[in-house]
């Protein structure tokens, strides 16, 4: 879901664009039935905005899904990627570009859908959603008729902690408020997820709109600020990876990644219960479709479809596979599900209980925008108590004037100096 | 006439990428949501007194602290050989080459508790030190990446600067406190002002080193627009009222900066 390591930010620009030949064969096994051939030769591009590092891209012998994908259609594959869900927004609602498949999470895909910016995909062009979709993950929350998105990965948030310096085990995110900790706890540098876990804390929903609700979880994070090192996204692979801190909330594969570089660090679910997120396949609106000029809406229209046969190539089981082996999230395919390691599977932390998602996990949904901007000013509050220093603004004040005055007498002197 | 039509590109430049957004700056920064008429994103600023504060005294620190690096460095650069410069040059350049982000991260590898700096001094039995997620951790930050802006207008002031006239003032007695106070300092003025301006400015609006360095509770002013315009609430409006504000306080530093104004200054960018 977050961007994997810093390097990936600064190729938010297009990554994948050329395509070697159309001809070639392609080496990914599909299921049989459906026409992959019916777009070669016309020309078809197809332009796929996804978060950084969130597609095997056949380094260390993954499979190179997009190229795959140009290789077995012919279809020509603009690829590029985007930080964070609300870069997404800002990118797509200032019409900068027109995208043919992105990959948002959860209460973002809610305000697209809100927003009227996502067309409805046609499923009969996508058989393998049918096929393969976990049934649990069908109309989810945020698309409760499941018109609109495909899902492509989910998780949890879970706690990474440094099991040896940490010697209990860690079961609640009250560790998080542990003062034994103090100075060695990282939080979450942005207020929906950082708000999310202190209102679970409280006991109230991630989605609450309550603003008395609000304003409790706000206090308890100032309540913590003291203790935390550092509020942070992406800079917890280098600072929990390199043991500079002892504890940290963060998304489950990512943890697993940092994991990878650091064996000293352990995952946990907290009891209390945690955010389940999960990032979808969508079409973004295509105003073309609705155009006057026949040649146009037909040009969409064959988009659209291409875009259908993407998203039911990336259900493909190998595809689904080799993806969620890259990515280290976990899988709605059950094709690709079945075909894990075993440990994987019984993970508790990447493949929780079905009892345990219903009953001690909650998505977001899009919150109203009032609700949106509280939280932020909370947010700024939180991010200034602490240091509120009330002669700050006299200072100020006092050293403008401080600065006019010398230069109106500097001027003076000087004028004086020169008519003598 | 010709003079004129020739500026026509930059003046065509300007008006599209520097005067309309900056009328879309104002507009979004005094008007509210659906597009009325409203100060109410103006008047919240005095919840932020404390940000602006911190961005402005960081920036201010930063910005001495490269004047006083750079001077002496940029003096002895103007009076090598020509082709030593050339080199002196590139390795102040160097660092420039690479991304920004990079850089700043590097340093985040640098000052970290378990970082290369606390390690090396561990050998010696010192430390380890807290240097990450300090405020002087981000004015380490804008030093680093800022002080070419200041080495490089310095620098080309100071070579203009004749070697007779220093000789001159020698010549008339002058000791060389004198040479420095009454004719390096003044003659490489415009030079001072304009790196001033070229690393004040910056420094008052980073948002990426602050949030690498500091930590991310040291939230400066670009921390705060970047929220609001990337951030869950999507708040352009006061994101721009914020960036009107900075912008004021910036052409009030530099209107004061302006004060020093002598018949010497020509040549100032600014």
């Amino acid at each position: 879901m977050k961007i994997k390591k810093i390097i990936s930010a600064l190729s938010v620009l297009a990554l994948a664009v050329t395509s070697l030949s159309t001809t070639a064969f392609a080496d990914v096994e599909v299921d049989g039935g459906y026409d992959y051939d019916r777009f070669r030769g016309k020309n078809v591009t197809l332009q796929v905005y996804n978060w950084g590092e969130y597609i095997s891209d056949g380094s260390d012998g993954s499979l190179d899904v997009i190229g795959e994908f140009e290789k077995l259609t012919g279809i020509d594959v603009e690829y590029s990627t985007f930080p964070s869900n609300e870069d997404m927004y800002s990118v797509l609602k200032s019409g900068r570009s027109q995208y043919d498949i992105i990959i948002p999470s959860d209460y973002m895909i809610g305000k697209l859908i809100e927003e009227d910016m996502l067309e409805k995909i046609n499923f009969d062009n996508v058989p393998n959603f049918t096929k393969y979709c976990d049934k649990k993950f069908l109309n989810p929350e945020y698309d409760p008729t499941n018109e609109y998105s495909a899902p492509y990965t989910w998780g949890t948030v879970c706690i990474l902690y440094d099991a040896s310096r940490i010697d209990e085990e860690i079961t609640s995110w009250a560790s998080l408020w542990d003062e034994k900790y103090s100075g060695q706890i990282l939080m979450f540098n942005n207020p929906r997820d950082a708000m999310a876990i202190a209102l679970i804390r409280l006991g109230y929903s991630l989605n609450t709109t309550d603003e008395k609700e609000l304003k409790e979880a706000a206090d308890l994070l100032i309540e913590q600020k003291p203790l935390v090192q550092a509020y942070v996204m992406d800079e917890v692979y280098d600072k929990m990876g390199n043991s500079n801190a002892f504890i940290a909330p963060y998304y489950v594969g990512d943890s697993y990644w940092i994991m990878e570089t650091n064996p000293d660090l352990a995952v946990c679910i907290p009891e209390e219960g945690t955010n389940l997120f999960a990032d979808a396949m969508c079409i973004p609106k295509n105003p073309n479709l609705d155009s006057n000029n026949d040649e146009k809406r037909k040009e969409a229209q064959i988009k659209k479809e291409a875009a259908e046969m993407f998203i039911n190539y990336m259900y493909e089981t190998q595809v689904a596979l080799e993806n969620i082996e890259y990515i280290c999230y976990s899988t709605p395919h059950t094709g690709a599900y079945a075909l894990l390691d075993e440990e994987v599977r019984n993970d508790p932390f990447l493949y929780p209980s079905d009892e345990f998602i219903t009953e001690k996990t909650e998505a977001y949904v899009n919150l109203p925008q009032e609700t949106n901007r509280y939280m932020d000013q909370l947010w700024t509050e939180i991010k200034i108590s602490g240091d509120q220093n009330k002669w700050a603004f006299p200072l100020m004040l006092v050293a403008c004037v401080a600065i006019s005055v010398f230069t109106i007498v500097r001027r003076f002197i000087k004028k004086r100096k020169d008519n003598m | 006439m010709k003079s004129k039509l020739a500026a026509a590109p930059y003046l065509i430049w300007m008006a599209v990428f520097t005067i309309v957004p900056l009328g879309l700056v104002f507009y979004y920064g005094l008007t509210d949501q659906d597009g009325n008429f409203s100060i109410d994103n103006l008047s919240r600023m005095g919840m932020y007194t404390n940000i602006f504060f911190r961005s402005i005294w960081l920036a201010v620190i930063a910005t001495v602290v490269c004047l006083i690096i750079a001077y002496p460095l940029a003096f002895i650069l103007s009076r090598m050989d020509t082709h030593k410069q050339g080199t002196m040059l590139l390795l102040v350049m160097l660092p420039m080459w690479m991304n920004f982000l990079l850089r700043t991260y590097a340093w985040m590898t640098l000052l970290e508790t378990n970082g290369v700096i606390n390690k090396i001094l561990g050998f010696v039995g010192l430390g380890p030190f807290e240097m990450i997620n300090t405020q002087g951790a981000i004015v380490l930050g804008m030093v680093y990446n800022y002080v070419p802006f200041m080495i490089l207008p310095l620098y080309s002031v100071m070579t203009k600067i004749d070697n007779s006239v220093i000789e001159a003032a020698q010549d008339l007695g002058s000791n060389s406190r004198q040479v420095l106070m009454k004719v390096i300092i003044p003659l490489s003025k415009p030079g001072i002002m304009t790196g001033i301006t070229m690393v004040f400015v910056p420094s008052v609006s980073t948002f990426i080193i602050s949030r690498m360095l500091g930590g991310g509770s040291n939230m400066l002013i670009g921390d705060l627009i970047e929220q609001q315009i990337l951030g869950t609430s999507y708040n352009l409006n006061l994101g721009a009222s914020i960036s009107i504000v900075l912008m004021i306080f910036i052409f009030m530093i530099m209107a004061v900066m302006n004060q020093f104004d002598d018949e010497e200054m020509e040549g100032m960018i600014i």
